[in-house]
């Protein structure tokens, strides 16, 4: 069972005070974009082996979203952060790499 | 005249811990942005509680609950007062207050060992939390606050449609003869 | 027979005599005794008959492996079957009796089985009960299920209670051997916060019973003296009776605590589940001895080597008076000297290694005991109890010799216990020499941090010697401390003497040339009767998978999870399959290690902690005025109020008929409210809404519908304007955290520079409706506020102070009638309740629930989210295209909305139903079509979503979603009933409004 640091209140979260919430770095699609990119963002969801980005909402806690980057394999958090954040930051980006040299970044 | 009860009326437990239900309480919901935040603190005449801390001032307290929110605990009959003086102290900035006494319910758990009665419930670490500090987490299956009076005391905030759940909660987990003898 | 010794026993106090009962039979046994050594010091060797043979059976080993002695324990309110005489405490009062045999332990009918074994080999329940199909269940299931089975399902319910607790550590030890002490002390002096578990009612392990010296000391001072420094510490947590269940993701780990089990009724929790959260793991979970497989191996009598030394000095109960070892280790020699030291009967050593050398071999000979070299038992002889074994060379070819004995103790190696290590992805080395998997240091579970967090101690780790196993134990504790936070101790880590030991031959059947015949006496799980010959057909019959063997002969799948039988059925198949036993590889360890109670697992969580009921703040009322409950999410809300002699429906009926006649009243307190205030709040509303709300005037209202990113409707409700920049918004009752979670997400997570505050203030309102024509006339009653027509037209709210309470009152109605909702201080509900009752007598006021109320707005034909809609429909099929924004560019759910097959004309889409014949549709009845699908089902062109008998309308009225519905008015339809004879309910298409289709009587 999965301990996550909130990035908001530092609290180092039993995964049950947690609640799921997909991938992370969805970027949203709406009114004016094609049927396809409309696709994309609906259903069409990243399931690595590997390296992964998800939301977690600290539902139990301070009630803010935030993301995590986890091995879906060996469940190694890399780091958690804020849920304003575009895409990875520099810091869990080089924390990945640290660990597995080879990664290419999210697919 | 206000007729108002809480929800358990002064519901009490004797166990290896003593649980008992507050009473009314005052409570307001305070978000706003840190700057914002401190302006009410300071309405208050409170320091602005740090992530995960709690300040107070006599039977007044201001409890940290996200990083864009706080929580008055005052008395039941001063929170409509204090949250227009507080939203006074704000006018033009971009901040909610909501006086949300009815909401919740507190109960006081004491003795000293009060800790035990919160370990069978909440995943929380409590080996160092003291007076000063709040925690939000889960207790069983609901969600509830926690800090405490002093040294033996803790006091346990809970949805009001779930008091009665939760003062049970406390209850069977004060049962005598279920000690943990850590 | 066996007997009680005297001067043995150091778990036992002679002086505390405890009575208990077996099968009916009194009997006694001391305190500190457990089950099986209490029945075994009281002659009782046969224990209980065997699953699939009913063969008799006696225990086989004094611990958690134990595959035989399974017991019902207790009565009424306290049975429970399958538990382990090994780890069950005898007390006084204890009533036990022994499983799977009819009618009785001594004469049982399914012993036939056992003659006709030949014709139940592996497998044999599905070469067997395939054909013909039909008998499977009217003649072979019933007939399995009778004579199958262990113990019985309990009757009552669980008279006891349970709990969990939380606990952080550092380091978690799980074993209370001397490895895990020594790793506990280790640990301790680096700093770390430790706590040890021990499954057993003591300390030290093996290590008193095996003997040695450690740190000069015998093994049991030693232990005390180590639990004392660790007691005295304050960073130390010690907890007996606690086995570690299970070992999970990023440090968690189960334990399991009887505290109870041998004081029923005192009033404490039975059991304990500890959810550990440790940052380091170290399991000392000892090793666990393997049986030999030689004919008539599961005869009561033949057991483990080390069993028999354990209840000899541990209990002062001998097995046999005349006990012979069989062996192919060293380590059984110290059950011949024990057993000698009591002054027993060892007749032999029958060891598989052609020689015999070494300390343990000199002190046997020394001792007087008969070594036997290069030899094998090829029987037992005997039925309910051993009365002698033959012996042979090891290739069985020499023709056997008798030897007279009462017991056979029987070593065929170690295996540590790595199971917790391997549940969380441990990876494990076999050792051939030692013939065990160990794990694999190198390969440990991962943490959060990537890092291994579970480090093995003593026999656990393959650590076998006592030197080494201490050795291993400290240092596992000191880097446990180390990689927790703490230091590396330089305490000195305890010392024993290097004792020398032999190494094993690997034999895994005896003799090694036997037979089928032979082969299908030797037993390698006992508990669920699978035996060497059943491991060899289904190799023979193509199975090469060690998973696969497991599931198709059962072996390892009974309730001791192949404690005993896993290594030695590996062998046997490796063997069969012509490979080595790394090659064929282990089956997966599971949690937990041992069975524990569903008490524990739910911990509180029963009866009225089953689950959090929400009660509004007039539950109380409610419930004294006859409320007949209706589950709705967690909430409890009236579903009617019935009245004396009046049925539910009838009672539903004449509030829905008081409320349209003169006035009801509801309770509305667990609708969602929520606070959603700010500069941007009104973008934000027009975003979540389909309609718009920036729009709406300062004290209006608007009703609004909420759809997801795919189109779909998830919730609806009246959202109130309170200010400049502030809204109120109503959710469904079920839907008001869910929502704020949604909002939250999004301002969170989209649109993160948007200022906007929310806050859910569900809680802080109790809400009552008032509804009926003579409404107003009540709230004039109740004074305070100008209520009228013009003060407070439809779709506004004002602020007041009503029968003395400040009061928010909403004009809006969801009934079709006049209504008022009136919003006060929770903690005033009660009290605003009992106004409005007293107020409300003068005018018939009678209080309504839910279903009177969803019939109400069934005949006004307003959607109620979750019956018309569940996630598949979009407002347009709703028909509700009036409360979708042409003008808005976004809103969440249009893009989708514009999808291909959400804008399709072929959807299916609300309309009102009544039938023909004036009956009620049934719930979720389809609208059947013409023709059939590829499956030869009726073509579906819709179904029925809400279906009432409308006490207004007096006949059946429903609202359904049917393929181009609005564009069919006045067509019928048939709808299939449930019945089965194809009988259909004729149903015409309507409006969806049935009542005061103009909206008259609510704006009055």
């Amino acid at each position: 069972m999965l301990i996550l640091t909130c990035p908001y209140c530092g609290v180092e979260a039993d995964e049950t005070e947690l609640a799921p919430g997909g991938e992370a770095h969805l970027k949203r699609a709406t009114v004016g974009d094609s049927d396809e990119a409309f696709e994309a963002y609906l259903f069409d969801r990243a399931n690595p082996k590997g390296v992964h980005f998800e939301r977690w909402r600290h539902a139990y806690g301070c009630g803010k979203w935030f993301l995590a980057a986890r091995h879906t394999v060996t469940l190694e958090v890399y780091g958690t952060y804020k849920a304003q954040t575009p895409e990875p930051t520099k810091e869990i980006v080089a924390a990945i790499k640290k660990r597995l040299p080879e990664w290419e970044g999210r697919g | 005249m206000s007729d108002a009860v809480s929800v358990l009326n002064g519901a009490a437990f004797d166990g290896f811990a003593q649980v008992s239900d507050t009473g009314p309480r005052g409570m307001i919901t305070l978000r706003g942005a840190p700057e914002v935040l401190a302006k009410m603190a300071k309405a208050l005449g409170l320091a602005v509680p740090e992530t995960l801390g709690l300040t107070s001032k006599g039977d007044l307290s201001l409890a940290w609950m996200s990083p864009d929110e706080a929580m008055v605990l005052c008395d039941y009959a001063d929170a409509p007062g204090l949250a227009e003086k507080v939203q006074g102290a704000v006018k033009g900035d971009h901040a909610l207050v909501a006086v949300v006494s009815d909401a919740r319910a507190v109960f006081r758990v004491k003795g000293d060992k009060a800790d035990q009665v919160l370990r069978k419930l909440t995943p929380a670490p409590l080996d160092g939390f003291a007076p000063g500090q709040v925690r939000r987490t889960r207790l069983a299956q609901v969600a509830g606050a926690f800090w405490m009076t002093d040294a033996q005391t803790f006091e346990i905030m809970c949805f009001r449609s779930q008091a009665q759940y939760v003062f049970d909660l406390l209850s069977n987990a004060a049962r005598p003869g279920s000690e943990l003898d850590l | 027979m066996s007997h009680r010794l005297d001067g043995k026993g150091r778990l036992i106090d002679r002086s505390k005599k405890l009575r208990f009962t077996f099968n009916g039979k009194a009997m006694t046994g001391y305190a500190g005794d457990t089950l099986a050594s209490a029945l075994l010091g009281s002659g009782q060797s046969v224990m209980g008959r065997s699953f699939k043979y009913h063969r008799p059976r006696g225990v086989v080993a004094s611990g958690v492996e134990e595959p035989n002695a399974l017991m019902n324990l207790g009565e009424g309110g306290r049975f429970e079957p399958n538990q382990r005489a090994t780890t069950t405490p005898l007390f006084d009062g204890l009533t036990a009796t022994s499983q799977n045999h009819w009618p009785s332990l001594e004469f049982d009918i399914g012993a036939v089985n056992d003659l006709a074994a030949r014709f139940l080999p592996a497998g044999f329940y599905y070469k067997t009960f395939m054909f013909p199909r039909f008998a499977w269940k009217h003649l072979f299931e019933p007939f399995i299920r009778q004579s199958a089975g262990l113990g019985q399902v309990p009757k009552e319910p669980d008279a006891d209670r349970y709990e969990h607790v939380y606990h952080h550590t550092d380091v978690l030890v799980i074993g209370g051997g001397v490895a895990g002490l020594a790793a506990a002390r280790a640990a301790a002096a680096g700093g770390a916060k430790v706590m040890v578990l021990e499954q057993t009612a003591h300390w030290g392990g093996r290590a008193p019973v095996d003997g040695g010296q450690i740190d000069g000391l015998d093994p049991e001072t030693w232990v005390n003296n180590a639990v004392q420094e660790l007691e005295t510490a304050e960073n130390v947590t010690l907890r007996l009776g606690t086995m570690g269940a299970g070992v999970y993701d990023h440090g968690y780990v189960l334990g399991y605590e009887r505290v109870a089990d041998a004081t029923p009724g005192d009033d404490r929790p039975r059991h304990r589940l500890w959810r550990i959260r440790a940052k380091q793991i170290v399991t000392a979970t000892g090793a666990i001895e393997r049986p030999l497989s030689f004919p008539g191996n599961d005869v009561p009598g033949v057991m483990l080597a080390s069993a028999v030394r354990d209840y000899v000095v541990n209990w002062g109960v001998a097995p046999g008076r005349r006990t012979v070892i069989v062996t192919n280790n060293d380590d059984a020699y110290l059950t011949a000297l024990a057993l000698k030291e009591a002054k027993l009967e060892v007749p032999a050593i029958i060891d598989v290694r052609a020689t015999l050398v070494g300390p343990l071999a000199d002190r046997a000979r020394k001792a007087g005991i008969k070594l036997m070299h290069g030899k094998a038992v090829v029987g037992v002889k005997g039925k309910k109890q051993v009365t002698g074994v033959m012996v042979a060379d090891l290739d069985g070819k020499s023709t056997p010799d008798a030897i007279e004995c009462d017991a056979v103790a029987m070593s065929g190696g170690w295996s540590p216990v790595v199971h917790l290590w391997s549940h969380c992805g441990g990876k494990l080395n076999w050792d051939d020499a030692e013939a065990m998997f160990k794990p694999d240091p190198a390969r440990p579970p991962l943490g959060a941090d990537g890092q291994g967090f579970v480090l093995t101690a003593g026999n656990a780790s393959g650590a076998m010697g006592l030197a080494e196993a201490l050795a291993d134990g400290h240092e596992a504790g000191r880097q446990a401390a180390k990689a927790a936070g703490g230091t590396l101790t330089r305490k000195a880590a305890p010392k024993a003497p290097e004792t020398e030991r032999q190494p094993l031959k690997q034999v895994w059947i005896m003799p090694t040339s036997a037979g089928p015949d032979k082969r299908m006496k030797m037993w390698l799980d006992y508990q669920n009767d699978v035996k060497v010959s059943d491991v060899q057909l289904a190799a023979r019959e193509g199975y090469a998978s060690v998973e696969h063997t497991k599931r198709y002969t059962t072996l390892g799948m009974a309730t001791d999870q192949g404690k005993l039988s896993n290594i030695n059925g590996l062998a046997v198949l490796s063997d069969a399959l012509g490979q080595a036993i790394p090659q064929t590889g282990t089956t997966t360890f599971r949690p937990p290690y041992t069975p524990i109670s569903m008490g524990a697992i739910a911990g509180e969580a029963r009866g009225e902690l089953f689950q959090p009921i929400r009660r509004t703040p007039m539950h109380s009322a409610h419930d004294a005025a006859g409320a007949v409950w209706e589950p709705v999410g967690h909430w409890r809300r009236p579903f009617c109020f019935a009245r004396t002699g009046e049925t539910d429906m009838e009672a539903v009926n004449r509030e829905i008929v008081n409320t349209r006649d003169n006035v009801g009243m509801l309770d509305a307190s667990t609708l969602g409210k929520i606070l959603v205030t700010g500069p941007d709040a009104g973008k934000f509303l027009d975003m979540l809404y389909t309609n718009v709300m920036s729009s709406l005037p300062v004290g209006k209202c608007r009703y609004g519908l909420m759809c997801t990113e795919n189109g779909f409707v998830t919730d609806d409700g009246v959202v109130a304007r309170i200010g400049e920049q502030t809204w109120l918004c109503h959710t469904t009752t079920g839907g008001a955290d869910r929502i704020h979670g949604h909002m939250e997400d999004w301002l969170q997570c989209e649109w993160w520079d948007w200022k906007v505050y929310t806050a859910n203030l569900t809680e802080q309102y109790a809400q009552v409706a008032v509804a009926g024509p003579k409404a107003r006339k009540v709230l004039e009653a109740l004074g305070g506020m100008d209520v009228s027509k013009e003060a407070m037209p439809f779709m506004t709210w004002a602020d007041g102070t009503l029968a003395g309470i400040p009061a928010r009152v909403y004009r809006i109605s969801f009934t079709g009638e006049l209504s008022y909702e009136i919003a006060v201080p929770a903690n005033r509900g009660a009290e605003l309740w009992a106004k409005v009752a007293e107020a409300g007598a003068a005018h018939g006021i009678q209080p309504y629930g839910t279903e009177a109320m969803h019939i109400m707005r069934a005949e006004k034909g307003f959607v109620m989210i979750g019956d018309e809609t569940d996630g598949t429909v979009i407002p347009q099929d709703l028909n509700m295209g009036w409360i979708i924004s042409k003008k808005k560019t976004d809103y969440l759910g249009k893009r989708a909305q514009e999808r291909s097959h959400m804008a399709s004309p072929d959807r299916w889409r609300l309309v009102g139903l009544e039938t023909l014949d004036g009956s009620v549709i049934p719930d979720g009845a389809y609208a059947v079509g013409e023709g059939f699908n590829a499956n030869g089902q009726r073509n579906m062109i819709g179904r029925v979503t809400s279906t009432y008998y409308s006490p207004t309308i007096r006949k059946g009225i429903a609202m359904g979603l049917i393929q181009h519905g609005p564009d069919r008015m006045g067509e019928v339809v048939d709808f299939a009933t449930l019945d089965g004879t194809g009988t259909v309910i004729k149903a015409k298409i309507v409006e969806t409004c049935f009542y005061d289709k103009e909206g008259a009587k609510a704006d009055v």
